[in-house]
């Protein structure tokens, strides 16, 4: 009860802040950078590192995903321009980033842009690409929040299906940042995890068709040399029919089946007996675009949609989804707060569970 | 679905662990320290085993809907995470058996409501392949509650058209529970009213991979070309392939936890989720509706915009 009506402060105060955040802005374009908006900017400040302070009494989560959803819905409630809504998106993202690096979060990713977005109409689809290069200019440029706290980007997902302008940009921005080591900025862009397990399927079968060729070569030779008398290959399609025979002949570079045998046994075991190389749990994760990262300790998607929409299906398995109403412009320090005290209230018990498995 | 997104702490449910329901019988209340936010829509039920229970009478037959909800906007495939019975019985000091009873009630009920409502697929986590950390003492009970399930439901299953289906890892279960999985699936092959789903010793991560093993022998063996290798063709290969609608349109985890604990991840891509704070025993029409309601004022967009 008392954890509820507190976690419902939480989210009053964040709505609070966020008002009293845009007052400031609002303030300060208007009058300028006053003694009184700096004095209010100063106190704010030591209550944040109050604030971040005590939390950090607690497990601190090493990575959170963000999926960023909300930002046109922002802009149709203000009467505003969709781009405007982006931009705004934008500036939200800054903050969040600013906390979770001050909070002492080492990993953050973002949804930017799936590869279903492709389907929006092509000039908001161009409008997003030209936002996603300017802001990434404005980025690489000194002082921006990149150098403030050392981090390092890294842009996942199908780079190949962006404009070439945009590969160019994030191109440029992972060069720029790989000696960052302090933090690391994942943002997916042209991702969805479908197409990444179908990638790294495709990966991992060129690299065991690579070693099967190694390892079936290996055998030939030892079957020629009368080191084995006969060879034993797993077959497809079924997953339990093995062939036996008495000679290997190469055709065209394949192996001729000339005798058939007689029993079957399943695949998996005629692969493990003989070290045959075949695909394993690790061998896909290794090859995942997100592989550069742990997986997430929370996701926190905005605007109150409950679903994860093709983002980090596979890295998510164990991971909680938390979705506050806020859309992602009007996301600030107080959603923040609130999802890590969720996740420090679970992380006793996630852990134990992680320890038996 | 709560504003919150959090979970409500167990304190505000009544002795009983029991939410409000949309349709309370008059005049019927719950004791306890919370009565007023509990109705005491089921405080009727007992806590005899399954096996002493009879089922509930009357055939499925489709009927109409609860007021409220769209047959037009309905799941084709919902996917069920049975959470909570172990914390359903501690709470009222009976051994997780008995919770794994009530558990059983509950699914029985989903199944006849979903028929009666037109959802075409019913997929149920009924045992993760993390779960087989757990005592095996408890272990050895829910196989045994499995196979007594099975055993007891199989003639209701071929009555009412239901079609049976097993995914996961059925190496790993007894020999028995295997044979009657397998009999089960094949006395109920041509059933086509409504499938249900049994995951046993399911893992999300595991369907990828045994679907990636199957695809690369057919690449190695080259029936295939690496470059043929799609989202389509893995699709294909997943154990829910047993399905015509293989991706649920909507996922329910029961007793407030948030996470999808490694159920079919591919499939779940696009679902919308529903976590109800209800223990799994506790979660009956009154939660079943609720969830409904909140998928169905959703708006499904699939990355696209809606105007």
């Amino acid at each position: 009860m008392f954890m509820c009506m507190f976690l419902k402060c939480l989210e009053f105060g964040g709505h609070v802040c966020t008002n009293w955040r845009n007052l400031l802005v609002e303030h300060i374009m208007q009058h300028g950078s006053s003694s009184s908006s700096k004095f209010m900017g100063t106190i704010c400040g030591f209550l944040r590192k109050c604030l971040f302070k005590a939390l950090s009494a607690g497990p601190i989560p090493s990575h959170i995903a963000f999926i960023m959803d909300g930002n046109r819905r922002y802009a149709k409630r203000r009467n505003l321009a969709e781009g405007d809504g982006h931009r705004a998106g934008f500036s939200s993202l800054m903050t969040i980033l600013g906390c979770c690096y001050d909070l002492g979060i080492q990993h953050t990713t973002v949804y930017a842009f799936s590869i279903d977005n492709f389907k929006r109409r092509p000039d908001e689809v161009q409008c997003l690409m030209d936002l996603m290069v300017e802001k990434i200019e404005e980025l690489l440029k000194t002082g921006s929040v990149l150098d403030q706290y050392g981090i390092r980007i890294s842009f996942i997902g199908n780079l190949k299906l962006l404009n070439e302008n945009v590969q160019i940009a994030a191109e440029k921005a992972m060069k720029a940042t790989a000696s960052n080591n302090k933090a690391v900025l994942l943002i997916c862009v042209a991702y969805t995890s479908r197409d990444e397990i179908v990638h790294a399927i495709e990966r991992s079968c060129e690299q065991k068709l690579d070693e099967a060729n190694a390892f079936a070569g290996n055998e030939e030779i030892k079957v020629m040399t009368g080191q084995l008398d006969e060879l034993e290959v797993p077959t497809s399609p079924s997953n339990c029919g093995v062939k036996r025979v008495k000679e290997v002949e190469m055709k065209n570079g394949n192996f001729k089946h000339v005798e058939q045998g007689s029993h079957q046994e399943k695949s998996d075991d005629i692969e493990k007996k003989h070290k045959y190389p075949f695909i394993k749990l690790v061998d896909i994760e290794k090859n995942m675009y997100m592989a550069v990262a742990p997986d997430p300790d929370i996701v926190i998607r905005s605007s109150g949609e409950t679903r994860l929409s093709n983002f980090l299906l596979w890295q998510t398995a164990y991971c909680p989804l938390y979705t506050p109403e806020a859309l992602w412009p009007d996301m600030g320090l107080w959603h923040l707060v609130w999802a890590v005290l969720s996740f420090q209230r679970s992380y006793s018990y996630l852990q134990k569970k992680k320890k038996r498995l | 679905m709560l504003s919150l997104r959090a979970p409500l702490p167990s304190e505000h449910l009544d002795t009983l662990g029991r939410r409000p329901s949309v349709a309370a019988p008059a005049g019927a209340r719950a004791r306890g320290p919370c009565s007023s936010f509990v109705s005491s829509a089921r405080l009727g039920r007992s806590f005899a085993a399954a096996t002493d229970v009879a089922p509930r009478e009357g055939e499925w037959e489709l009927g109409g809907l609860p007021a409220g909800l769209r047959r037009d906007a309905m799941p084709r495939h919902v996917a069920v995470i049975m959470d909570g019975n172990a914390r359903w019985a501690r709470r009222r000091g009976l051994p997780t058996a008995a919770g794994h009873e009530a558990g059983v009630r509950s699914l029985r009920e989903l199944i006849g409501l979903c028929c009666e409502w037109g959802i075409g697929v019913l997929t149920v986590f009924a045992f993760s392949s993390d779960n087989w950390v757990r005592p095996k003492a408890e272990i050895e009970l829910l196989m045994g509650l499995f196979e007594r399930v099975i055993k007891m439901e199989l003639e209701k299953f071929m009555r009412e058209g239901v079609k049976i289906c097993l995914i996961g890892d059925s190496l790993k279960l007894p020999k028995s529970l295997q044979k009657l999985f397998a009999d089960a699936e094949e006395m109920t092959r041509s059933n086509s009213r409504f499938q249900l789903i049994v995951a046993v010793s399911y893992s999300g991560k595991h369907d990828i991979v045994q679907a990636c093993k199957t695809i690369a022998r057919k690449v190695k063996d080259g029936h295939l070309e690496l470059e043929d290798i799609s989202e389509r063709m893995i699709e294909q290969e997943l154990e829910t392939s047993c399905s015509e609608f293989p991706c649920p349109d909507l996922l329910i985890r029961t007793s407030g936890e948030l996470r999808l604990s490694n159920f079919m991840l591919w499939q779940l891509a696009y679902a919308e989720l529903f976590f109800a704070p209800a223990l799994w025993p506790d979660f009956g029409k009154a939660e079943l509706i609720e969830a409904l309601l909140s998928y169905q004022q959703r708006q499904r967009r699939y990355g696209a915009r809606v105007s």
